[in-house]
C-alpha cells in the first residue's frame, strides 16, 4: 500500500490552522500570560559608534530586576555563524539601538518610566558599506575568460543598480516569553526557528539551566525577519527570566521593531556585459557590494546566495561575479525573503533592459536568446536538467499578458510594461542542507498519525502542506494526519524555516518518515497499528541527492538540488504631475515544480509579489546617524488594499524528480522577479531610474532636463569596441 | 504603548456649557475628540500635557446645518459625517473629497474637523480646504463667542491664536462660487499623511491653498494674482513657487514638492478651463 | 463604566484613558483584537463601537461609556470566518480579526473597488489582498444561499 496516489496533495483541502485565526482565538506571543510575569524593557545603546563610560540608574530599584553582561552565565554572545554579536554590550558600542541593559517590572508604567542614563565615548561611525575597511565575506565566482571576451565583444555595456534596505513589517512585531521551569527554562515565542534560539540560548546560559526548551506560538509573518533576530529577545527575556525567578514577557513595539532589528541588506551591483551584435551575452563581469551592518549574522549567507544568482536565469560561458558584505556601524541587516536575490536580479534585469535597448532589440526578445535550457550551466558551473523552465515561464507570461500588443502602444499614454525573468535555488546552498543533517518523524496515534518537525507555520502552510505529504505518502486519510506544534523538547531539528526548503527538503524527509513506517506497520492503519502495538515513532534524516557536487572553496558545483523559475510582466502607469507609480496589473507565472496546495501556492506567489511591489516603489528606510528615522507604519509605508495591483498567477508544474511529487522550493522566488518587471515598465515610459524603492521623488530626479534614455549624468556609457 | 496613563486626568463635562466652565476654571486641558491625533502621541510617549477634557459626547457639536447662505459644520463632525452630508456634498465638495483621503474608514469615523484644525499640522488635509473657501472658525468660551476668518487662525507652526479657555464649536463655510478642486499627493495610495496637498476655486478670482509647503497652510495669493490678471499658468506657477517654503523630511524633498506643486496648480487650471 | 460588549452589558473598572484595545485585552481577556503598531496604522486592532469600525489603539475607554462594543468574539461574521479559512484570506492571521471586523462594513455584494476602499486602513503583508477581495466574496455569496428557513412571527 505504498503507493503515492494523490488524494490530498495537488488539492486545496481544508487546512490544519482551524478556525482559530479568523475567530481570535489563535494564540500568539502577546495573548500568553502566565502567573507573576514581569515585563522587559530593552536600554538601548543611541550612538552607532564609541563606548560606554557610564550607565546611571536614576529610579527606584524596588520590584526591578536589572539585567547587565555580568549577568550572563555562559558566553555573552549571540551564537549564529559567528559570535561576534554580544548579547549585552560590555563597553563597545558599534550601532544605535545595540542592546546594553535589561529591566524587568511588574507594573509596565514603573517598567517605561525608569530613566537609565547612559554616558559615551563616541568614535565616528563607518556608515558607507563602500568606505568601510571591515569585510565580513568575500565571494569570487569565475567561469571561462572574462577579460578576453570584454576586450573582443561586439558591444559592452556597462551600469550600476541599486537597492535600498527593506524591513519586514510583519504585522505582528517580535515577541517572546520566558517561563523557569524544574530547573529550565521554556520560551514561548514569535519565530521562525526554534532550534536557533535553543542553541543561542544553550551558549548563553550554560550551566545555569538543566535544559532549554523553545515553542512557536502562532506566528504572525516572519518572511525571514523572525529567522535569527528571535535568538536576540529570547535572550534578554531569558536573562531576565533567570534572574527573577519570574515568567518575562518582552513584546517589542512597531517603533523599537523598526529601528532594532534586521532588515534587508542594501546592494549596490555592477555590470559589464559583453554581448554580439546578434543579441548573446557572450561575457558577465559583475561586481556585487551589501551592506551587512555591524555584526556578522547572515551576511555570508546573503551574500553568497545573491551572488549565486546575480548572473540571473541566462546562460554564459565567461561570467565572473566578485562580492563582498562589508561591515558599517548601523543595526544588523539580516534575513528577508529572498536573501540576496532580490538584489542582484534587480540589478541583472534591469541591466538586461540596458542591453537590449543598446541593441535595438525587444527585452523580450534578448531573454529568449539568452535564457538557461536543460543542457546549458549556470555561472557555477551546474549542469541544468529538464526541470528548467526559464523559457517555458517567460514565453507563457508574455502571451498570459498581452505583452507585445501593450509593448506596441504607445508611450505617450503613460502606460508602461516591462518584463524580468528570475529564478531562485531551492534549499540550502550548496553543501548546506549536508551540514543542517535536518530530521523529521512520524508517530502513530489513537487517532492516525503526529506529524513531528521543527518547521514553523507562518502562513504559508506548513501545518497544511507536511500533512498532505504524510497522508499520501502513507496511504492514510489526510484527516488522520495532525500536526505537532513545535516545541525544541518533542519535535527534532528539521533545520530552520528558511530558503524555500520547507516543503521541498523537510517534506521530502516526512515522505521518507512515511514510506518507512508503511513498511513498517503493513497493511494495518496507523490507529489500529497503536491499539494493537502501542507506540511507534519513525524518524528519517536528510539524505542528499548522490549527484550533487559542490566545493565551498571554488564556489563551483551545484548550488542548489533544483531551482524553481519565474517570470513578471507588470504594467504601469506613471502620472505626469506628481511622478506616482500606480501598478495595474502584474502577471506572475511560476514554476513550482508541484503545488501541493494550489491555493497556499498561489497565496506565496501573490503575497510576495505584493511585498515585492512594496520594495519597488513605497519602501524606503531612511537613515541619519546610523539609525532608522521613519521607524513608524505612518512614514515606512508597505502597500495598501489600493497600492496592490491585481495579480495574475499561473503555475507551472514541471517536476523536481527529487522533491516530493515533485515540488521545488516556492517561498521566496515570488520576491525576485516584481521589482525589476516594475522598473523596467517605468523605463519603457522614458525614465532612466536604476534603483528601487522608485519613488516619485527618485523619478523626478531621473527624468527632470532631459528625455530619452541616455542622460548626461550616464557616464556609463555604451561602448562598441572594435571587433 | 509608551504613556503612563495613571498619571493622566480626564474631566468628562456633559454639556457644551460645563465643557466651557471646566476650561475656565479647571485649566489647563487639552480637548479630546476623536483621538487620532492625541492617542498616537499616547502611544508613542511624546504626549504634552496631562490633563485632557472630553468633547465626544458632545452631539450638540456634531450638527451640519445652514444658517442662511452660510454652511455651518460643528466641530465634532467626523470625516464619515462629511461624506454622508448631502449639503456638503452640494456645497462643499471639497471637503468631501478631503474627508476621503484623509485614511482608511476607521480613521474617517472618528477624526474630526475640529481636531484637524486644532491640531494645526501643516499636513492637515481639511485645512487648504477651509482657507480656499475663506471659512470662519466659530470659537466659544464660558463668556464669548468669537469668529475668526481662516486666513487668521494660525500665527506659527502648530500654533493657533485660540485661547485656553476657548474651543472650537464649528466652522462656517460661506457660498463658494465656481469650480473647487482638490487633490492630495499621499506617500501612497490611501491611508497616507499627505506630501503636497491642494484645495483650489476656479472663479474670476480663483483661489489656491496649500498644504505640506511650509510651517502652516498657504493661501497662494501672488499665483492666484497672476492667475486673476490673465498672466498666465506660467507666471502663476513661477509666483507659486515663491510663495512656498517646502522642506526635506523622513517623507519626501523640497524639490519634490516645489515641482509637484507647480503642477497641481497647472492640473487645476487645465480640468477647470471651461 | 458601564457599555455593552458583545452583546453583554459589562461594567469595567478601568482608568478613563486606557486604550480600549489594552482594556478590551486585558481587563476583558478578549485577546482577539491584535496590537500591529499603535499608530492606527495597521487596522489589526479594528473593533466596532455603535457599528462603526474604529481602530481601539485609538480609543479613550472613557469614550465607550453607554456604547456597544463588538469583537471578533463576538462578532455575527461566521460566513466570513469560513471564507477566509477556506480561501486562505488567512495566511498567518495576525491581520484577520481586524480584517474581518472592517469587512462587516461592506454590503451585500461589493465591488472590488469597494472592498479596496472599506479595507484601505487594513494592512496585509502576507496575502496581497487577492484571497482576501476572494473570500468575502465568496462569504457574500454564501449569506445569500442560506437555506430558507421559516421564520415564525408572534
Amino acid at each position: 500500500m505504498a503507493n503515492l496516489t494523490e488524494r490530498a496533495v495537488g488539492r486545496s483541502v481544508a487546512r490544519k490552522d482551524g478556525i482559530g485565526k479568523a475567530t481570535g482565538k489563535a494564540v500568539y506571543a502577546d495573548d500568553l500570560v502566565f502567573p507573576g510575569m514581569l515585563h522587559g524593557r530593552t536600554i538601548r545603546s543611541t550612538i552607532p559608534r564609541g563606548r560606554v563610560r557610564a550607565i546611571r540608574r536614576n529610579f527606584d530599584p524596588e520590584g526591578f530586576t536589572v539585567v547587565d553582561f555580568r549577568d550572563i552565565p555562559g558566553k555573552n554572545v549571540i551564537a549564529l555563524i559567528d559570535e561576534d554579536q554580544p548579547c549585552l554590550v560590555e563597553r563597545e558600542v558599534r550601532h544605535v539601538a545595540e542592546p546594553i541593559l535589561l529591566l524587568a517590572h511588574a507594573d509596565r508604567e514603573r517598567l517605561l518610566g525608569a530613566d537609565v542614563a547612559l554616558e559615551y565615548e563616541r568614535d565616528v561611525p563607518v556608515l558607507e558599506p563602500a568606505a568601510s575597511t571591515v569585510v565580513f565575506k568575500q565571494i569570487h565566482i569565475e567561469k571561462g575568460d572574462v577579460d578576453a571576451n570584454l576586450a573582443s565583444a561586439d558591444v559592452v555595456i556597462e551600469g550600476t543598480y541599486r537597492t535600498g534596505a527593506q524591513e519586514h513589517v510583519y504585522i505582528e512585531p517580535n515577541g517572546v516569553v520566558a517561563v523557569q521551569e524544574e530547573g529550565g527554562l521554556a520560551v514561548y515565542g514569535s519565530i521562525q526557528c526554534p532550534f536557533y534560539v535553543h542553541k543561542a540560548l544553550v551558549a548563553l546560559l550554560g550551566d545555569a539551566v538543566t535544559h532549554v526548551r523553545v515553542v512557536q506560538t502562532e506566528t504572525g509573518g516572519g518572511f525571514g525577519g523572525k529567522e535569527e533576530f528571535p535568538s536576540v529577545i529570547a535572550a534578554h527575556a531569558a536573562l531576565l527570566a533567570l534572574k527573577s525567578g519570574r515568567p518575562v514577557k518582552i513584546i517589542y513595539d512597531r517603533a523599537e521593531d523598526m529601528v532594532a532589528t534586521t532588515k534587508r541588506h542594501p546592494s549596490v551591483v555592477r555590470h559589464r556585459t559583453g554581448v554580439s551584435r546578434d543579441g548573446r551575452i557572450v561575457t558577465m563581469d559583475i561586481d556585487v557590494l551589501m551592506d551587512g551592518g555591524a555584526y556578522v549574522t547572515l551576511s555570508p549567507v546573503v551574500l553568497s546566495r545573491g551572488a549565486i544568482h546575480a548572473a540571473g536565469p541566462y546562460r554564459c560561458d565567461h561570467t565572473r561575479i566578485v562580492g563582498r558584505v562589508a561591515m558599517t556601524n548601523t543595526p544588523p541587516n539580516g534575513a528577508f525573503r529572498g536573501f540576496g536575490a532580490p538584489q542582484t536580479q534587480f540589478a541583472m534585469e534591469v541591466h538586461m533592459d540596458r542591453v537590449a535597448e543598446a541593441l535595438g532589440l525587444d527585452p523580450v526578445q534578448l531573454r529568449e536568446i539568452n535564457a538557461l535550457r536543460p543542457g546549458d550551466t549556470t555561472a557555477t558551473g551546474q549542469t541544468l536538467g529538464s526541470d528548467c523552465s526559464a523559457l517555458e515561464t517567460l514565453q507563457r507570461a508574455v502571451a498570459k499578458s498581452g505583452y507585445a500588443e501593450k509593448r506596441a502602444r504607445a508611450r505617450d499614454a503613460q502606460h508602461g510594461v516591462g518584463v524580468s525573468l528570475f529564478y531562485h535555488g531551492s534549499g540550502f546552498t550548496g553543501s548546506g542542507e549536508l551540514r543542517l543533517a535536518s530530521r523529521a518523524a512520524i508517530e502513530v496515534t489513537e487517532r492516525g498519525v503526529r506529524v513531528l518537525t521543527s518547521s514553523t507555520e507562518i502562513g504559508q502552510g506548513t501545518r497544511t502542506m507536511h500533512a498532505q505529504i504524510v497522508a499520501d505518502a502513507l496511504g492514510v486519510p489526510y484527516e488522520s494526519v495532525e500536526v505537532a506544534q513545535p516545541d525544541t523538547s518533542r519535535v527534532p531539528d528539521s533545520g530552520p524555516t528558511v530558503a524555500s526548503r520547507t516543503c521541498m527538503v523537510v517534506g521530502g524527509i516526512l515522505q521518507r518518515a512515511a514510506t518507512e513506517m508503511r513498511r513498517r506497520i503493513g497493511d494495518a492503519s496507523p490507529a489500529e497499528y497503536f491499539r494493537a502495538h502501542g507506540a511507534l515513532r519513525v524518524e528519517a534524516e536528510y539524505e542528499q541527492p548522490d549527484w550533487i557536487r559542490w566545493d565551498d572553496e571554488t564556489y563551483r558545483g551545484d548550488a542548489y538540488a533544483t531551482f524553481g523559475w519565474g517570470c513578471n510582466v507588470a504594467e504601469v502607469e506613471l502620472d505626469p504631475v506628481t511622478f506616482e507609480v500606480r501598478p495595474v496589473r502584474l502577471t506572475a507565472v511560476v514554476d513550482v515544480g508541484k503545488a501541493i496546495h494550489p491555493a497556499l501556492a498561489i497565496g506565496q506567489i501573490e503575497g510576495g509579489s505584493a511585498q515585492a511591489v512594496g520594495y519597488a516603489l513605497l519602501e524606503h528606510v531612511v537613515m541619519r546617524d546610523g539609525a532608522m528615522a521613519n521607524g513608524q507604519l505612518t512614514n515606512y509605508v508597505i502597500p495598501t488594499t489600493l497600492d496592490t495591483p491585481p495579480i495574475d498567477v499561473e503555475l507551472v508544474e514541471n517536476p523536481y524528480p527529487g522533491g516530493p511529487f515533485g515540488a521545488k522550493g516556492l517561498g521566496e522566488l515570488p520576491m525576485d522577479g516584481p521589482a525589476p518587471a516594475i522598473v523596467n515598465a517605468i523605463r519603457s515610459l522614458g525614465i532612466d531610474v536604476r534603483e528601487v524603492p522608485a519613488l516619485p521623488e527618485v523619478l523626478l530626479r531621473d527624468s527632470l532636463g532631459r528625455r530619452g534614455l541616455h542622460s548626461a549624468r550616464d557616464r556609463e556609457s555604451i561602448t562598441a569596441a572594435g571587433r | 504603548m509608551r504613556s503612563a496613563v495613571s498619571t493622566l486626568e480626564l474631566r468628562r463635562p456633559r454639556s457644551v456649557r460645563e465643557a466651557l466652565t471646566m476650561l475656565r476654571d479647571d485649566g489647563p486641558l487639552v480637548p479630546l475628540a476623536g483621538a487620532t491625533d492625541l492617542y498616537v502621541a499616547l502611544n508613542f510617549g511624546t504626549l504634552t500635557g496631562t490633563r485632557f477634557i472630553d468633547l465626544w459626547p458632545l452631539e450638540p457639536l456634531r450638527r451640519i446645518e445652514m444658517h442662511g447662505e452660510v454652511l455651518s459644520l460643528g466641530a465634532l463632525v467626523t470625516y464619515t459625517g462629511l461624506t454622508r452630508s448631502r449639503l456638503v456634498k452640494q456645497r462643499l465638495p471639497m471637503l468631501v473629497d478631503a474627508a476621503r483621503l484623509v485614511g482608511g474608514i476607521q480613521i474617517q469615523n472618528r477624526g474630526t474637523i475640529g481636531g484637524n484644525i486644532a491640531n494645526g499640522s501643516p499636513a492637515g488635509d481639511t485645512l487648504p480646504v477651509f482657507a480656499a473657501a475663506e471659512a470662519t472658525v466659530v470659537a466659544r468660551s464660558a463668556s464669548t463667542e468669537r469668529r475668526i476668518p481662516f486666513v487668521d487662525f494660525y500665527s506659527g507652526y502648530r500654533t493657533s491664536v485660540l485661547q485656553p479657555d476657548e474651543l472650537i464649536v464649528a466652522v462656517e463655510v460661506p457660498a463658494v462660487s465656481g469650480q473647487q478642486w482638490f487633490r492630495k499627493v499621499g506617500t501612497r495610495a490611501a491611508q497616507a499623511i499627505s506630501k503636497v496637498v491642494i484645495a483650489a476655486v476656479r472663479a474670476d478670482s480663483p483661489r489656491v491653498a496649500l498644504g505640506s509647503v511650509g510651517p502652516v497652510v498657504v493661501r497662494a495669493r501672488k499665483a492666484e494674482q497672476a492667475l486673476a490678471t490673465g498672466q498666465g499658468i506660467d507666471a502663476a506657477v513661477t509666483a507659486l513657487e515663491a510663495e512656498i517654503q517646502p522642506i526635506d523630511d523622513v517623507r519626501s524633498t523640497a524639490e519634490y514638492r516645489r515641482v509637484v506643486a507647480g503642477n497641481l496648480l497647472r492640473q487645476f487650471w487645465m480640468q477647470t478651463a471651461e | 463604566m458601564q457599555f455593552t460588549l458583545n452583546g453583554r452589558a459589562v461594567d469595567v473598572d478601568a482608568h478613563p484613558m486606557r486604550r480600549l484595545l489594552d482594556v478590551l485585552r486585558e481587563d476583558c481577556a478578549l485577546t482577539g483584537t491584535k496590537e500591529g503598531c499603535g499608530e492606527g496604522e495597521c487596522g489589526a486592532c479594528t473593533v466596532l463601537v455603535d457599528g462603526q469600525g474604529v481602530v481601539s489603539c485609538l480609543v479613550p475607554f472613557a469614550q465607550v461609556e453607554g456604547r456597544d462594543v463588538r469583537t471578533i468574539e463576538g462578532a455575527d461574521a461566521q460566513a466570513l470566518q469560513r471564507a477566509f479559512m477556506d480561501h486562505v484570506g488567512a495566511q498567518c492571521g495576525i491581520c484577520t480579526p481586524g480584517m474581518i471586523m472592517a469587512a462587516m462594513s461592506l454590503g451585500p455584494d461589493p465591488t472590488r473597488r469597494q472592498m479596496q476602499e472599506a479595507l484601505a486602513g487594513n494592512l496585509c503583508r502576507c496575502t496581497g489582498y487577492e484571497a482576501i477581495f476572494r473570500a468575502i466574496s465568496a462569504a457574500k455569496r454564501a449569506s445569500r444561499k442560506t437555506p430558507l428557513s421559516v421564520e415564525v412571527t408572534t
